[in-house]
């Protein structure tokens, strides 16, 4: 019996957004990146056009991290004291294609660093590394709005991805974005109506579709990733039916939130049940990371270096294309 | 997909005799097409009308059941594409490689300890996937039945020769293995095979057209319970064909795919395996058989099965008593949250990393976490009262002072006022439970 591959008809793809500038388009990067911009769901390249691969970005901080696990200390300890080595051996020796720095040191419970120096940081990094950057605030709103304005006026041309706006907070980071022309990080918690709203606003006030990110927040493997899962698959699909203020493309911090758990932490002494600590920890990171892009998601911020290449490795085997055309 | 009401009365006999319990046969026909009531339940219905309609109202896809008793494995029976229309129903089955080369004795002590304990729930591996790499069937036969005599494990039979396959099968008829796998070249055989020792059969075709004429011809022979393999190893494509295949069955109703699916992992490193299965595992396959059998490679993936599997509609809920984390006294703290499990386990983490002995006391608030609890006022002065009141706490402790969590500050008033405690307002976030403890109970 011949069967008919079911090929869903979608009236619209994913929004693409660049990231980085080169110097012929008033930047410094080597290269830029695009992501998004599918007329299929994940990987089903028989019905349709996938131009942009998936992209694995990798997390530094701009102070030494104090409560990462040991089993970071080979690959991070020799350069996790000056962002600008850790960039750079992200890059060299780990393949990194985009770095997301974090400003963590802006925290005022952390080191309270100024906007000034959290600039400098950035700049040090762009003129380090030939790679589109993101960069995100210390996650305390009256901080970051003081911080991330002079980050953008500082690296104008870049063409940033610059993070967090949120529903309660978007306002000034939409304007530094607008006028030193960066690019934005939506993030609304698990919630399609608010992720909604969020990019209305902020396409109100006149910063264009194709500039945004957005973050659906995103929880651990076994702490809720199933949410996060739903929610961005309800908008995937919503943004192929047509729906363009749920099409831009999605990023989310999958190192954070997995190195936050017991499953990746707990030494395995203490679990001798749940196996050797390490890999345990690489396959929680890499398994929250696999289940997120087979939801949609276009940019995942890793922070294990093995991790983050076994997903380059799956989404490599996953970009080749299929058809049931004979 | 199912049929409509309208679809159902037109075969009814439309006498409104109400035999069925229902006032009229229209009526009737709404609540078999909502899955209230069932078509048996009419005795007027006509033999045609119930043959017509039962083929229609079969589920999309079948529901396959390998192994027997406590091995028993529910293959398949599953009706959406996404889990946020519904909920996904049977969770994929793990299954182990062993050859029948190996130390079988020492690859089943090791299976046995690959079930494990996390937030409260209890994950088992449900398969072994036996290879006849001897090519010498009493020795697959031998390992077959080490393998039912000794482990909790659903079997699947993997070999090509009909020989040594039989010689196996009659071993260990009873535990119901599936037999992996009918082709265009063997398919008789192994059909009779199964038939004769009323087996599932799994079948592979060489892509998906030549599987759909292979389960036609199958079915012709009366094998009803098939597994399918498409015989795709990348990963790509792999994911490709399992999705038609639900997406034929499901949306169209083509019965060669209305039954569930196999698929193997083709890595060799563990870390790989599991990365490429947990693909197969998202996108519809009902069994992955995988060659590692390390503790610290399945968790991760069976954690994800069970999240994935979870209802979206109903939070998953812990009881609402009272927990002794360490060794508690009289003095230890009391920690109000929520019986979210979610909330409630992460909760239960921080507060035994603190290492400060404590209660927890998860409130009922029908599974929702503490800011939505709180919103929908499942979380108040009253039903903590409740909680506390349930679990006698005042004689658990001798000191009469609650930790409500930092986001609920605001219900420290009306907490005080209704259980008669004092509040000491907590962190926000779980994440700062140890810090809090050190610096109030060290």
């Amino acid at each position: 019996m011949a069967f008919n591959a079911v090929k869903d008809k979608y009236r619209s793809k994913v929004g693409e957004v660049v990231l980085g500038a080169t110097k012929e388009q008033g930047g410094t990067r080597d290269y830029t990146i695009t992501i998004g911009g599918e007329a299929a769901l994940p990987f089903l390249h028989f019905e349709g056009e996938i131009p942009n691969r998936p992209v694995v970005a990798m997390e530094i901080w701009d102070v030494a991290p104090t409560d990462w696990n040991d089993c970071f200390k080979p690959f991070y300890a020799d350069v996790w004291n000056d962002p600008v080595a850790w960039a750079k051996k992200c890059v060299d020796e780990y393949g990194a294609e985009l770095i997301v720095l974090h400003l963590k040191g802006a925290d005022p419970d952390v080191k309270d660093a100024t906007p000034e120096e959290c600039a400098k940081v950035v700049k040090d990094v762009l003129a380090a590394v030939g790679c589109p950057l993101v960069v995100t605030g210390c996650g305390k709103p009256e901080k970051d709005n003081l911080v991330l304005p002079l980050v953008a006026e500082a690296a104008a041309g870049e063409n940033l991805l610059l993070g967090v706006a949120e529903q309660e907070n978007y306002k000034s980071l939409t304007a530094a974005c607008m006028v030193h022309k960066h690019n934005i990080i939506a993030q609304s918690p698990i919630d399609i109506n608010i992720c909604k709203q969020l990019n209305i606003l902020i396409t109100e006030m006149n910063l264009p579709a194709n500039r945004i990110v957005i973050d659906p927040t995103i929880a651990a493997l076994g702490y809720g990733v199933e949410y996060g899962y739903s929610i961005m698959e309800r908008a995937r699909n919503g943004a192929l039916q047509g729906d363009t203020m749920l099409g831009m493309p999605m990023i989310g911090n999958v190192g954070y939130e997995v190195w936050r758990t017991k499953e990746a932490n707990a030494s395995s002494d203490d679990f001798p049940g749940w196996g050797e600590q390490e890999n345990r920890g690489i396959l929680w990171e890499a398994t929250t990371a696999m289940a997120l892009l087979q939801a949609g998601m276009n940019v995942v911020v890793m922070r294990h270096p093995k991790a983050s290449n076994l997903i380059k490795q799956n989404i490599e085997e996953l970009m080749v294309k299929t058809s049931f055309d004979e | 997909m199912a049929l409509t009401g309208l679809e159902i009365f037109k075969q009814l006999p439309k006498k409104n005799t109400g035999d069925c319990g229902f006032p009229t046969c229209l009526a009737f026909a709404m609540a078999v097409a909502a899955g209230k009531s069932s078509l048996d339940k009419c005795p007027h219905i006509t033999e045609e009308a119930k043959e017509t309609l039962g083929a229609a109202a079969a589920p999309p896809i079948k529901l396959v059941k390998v192994g027997a008793g406590n091995t028993e494995v529910e293959l398949g029976d599953e009706t959406e594409l996404f889990r946020h229309d519904k909920r996904f129903f049977h969770p994929t089955a793990i299954a182990v490689l062993i050859k029948d080369t190996d130390d079988v004795a020492a690859k089943l002590e090791n299976f046995k300890e690959l079930e494990f304990d996390r937030v409260g729930l209890h994950y088992r591996t449900d398969m072994v996937a036996l290879t006849n790499d001897s090519g010498d069937s009493s020795k697959f036969k031998a390992a077959a039945e080490a393998i039912v005599a000794g482990s909790k494990a659903a079997l699947i039979l993997i070999s090509e020769d009909l020989a040594a396959m039989e010689s196996a099968v009659a071993a260990v008829a009873g535990s119901k293995p599936l037999l992996y796998a009918a082709e265009s070249h063997n398919y008789e055989a192994m059909t009779a095979l199964a038939q004769k020792y009323q087996c599932p059969l799994a079948v592979k075709g060489e892509g998906l057209a030549e599987l759909a004429e292979l389960v036609e011809k199958i079915t012709k022979l009366g094998q009803k319970d098939l597994v399918l393999d498409s015989g795709s190893r990348a990963t790509s494509q792999v994911l490709a064909d399992l999705t038609q295949i639900r997406r034929l069955a499901v949306k169209k109703r083509f019965r060669p795919f209305g039954y569930p699916t196999i698929a193997f992992t083709s890595k060799e490193d563990a870390l790989e395996e599991v990365v490429q299965a947990g693909v197969y595992l998202s996108k519809y396959a009902s069994i992955i058989v995988l060659k590692t059998d390390k503790k610290e490679t399945l968790l991760p993936l069976e954690s994800w099965r069970q999240n994935l599997f979870t209802d979206p509609q109903k939070p998953i809920q812990v009881e609402s008593k009272a927990v002794a984390v360490g060794e508690v006294t009289p003095e230890s703290p009391v920690y109000i949250t929520t019986n979210f499990s979610l909330t409630y386990y992460i909760v239960e983490g921080e507060v035994e990393s603190s290492k400060v002995p404590s209660y927890i006391l998860p409130v009922n608030t029908d599974g929702t976490s503490v800011l939505t609890a709180w919103a929908a006022g499942k979380l108040a002065g009253e039903s903590i009262a409740k909680a506390l009141k349930e679990n006698d706490m005042e004689s658990k402790v001798n000191h009469k002072t609650l930790i409500l969590p930092g986001y609920v500050a605001v219900l420290s008033g009306s907490t005080e006022e209704a259980t008669g405690w004092n509040v000491k307002v907590g962190p926000r976030e779980a994440s700062g439970i140890t810090k809090f403890a050190k610096e109030n109970y060290a």
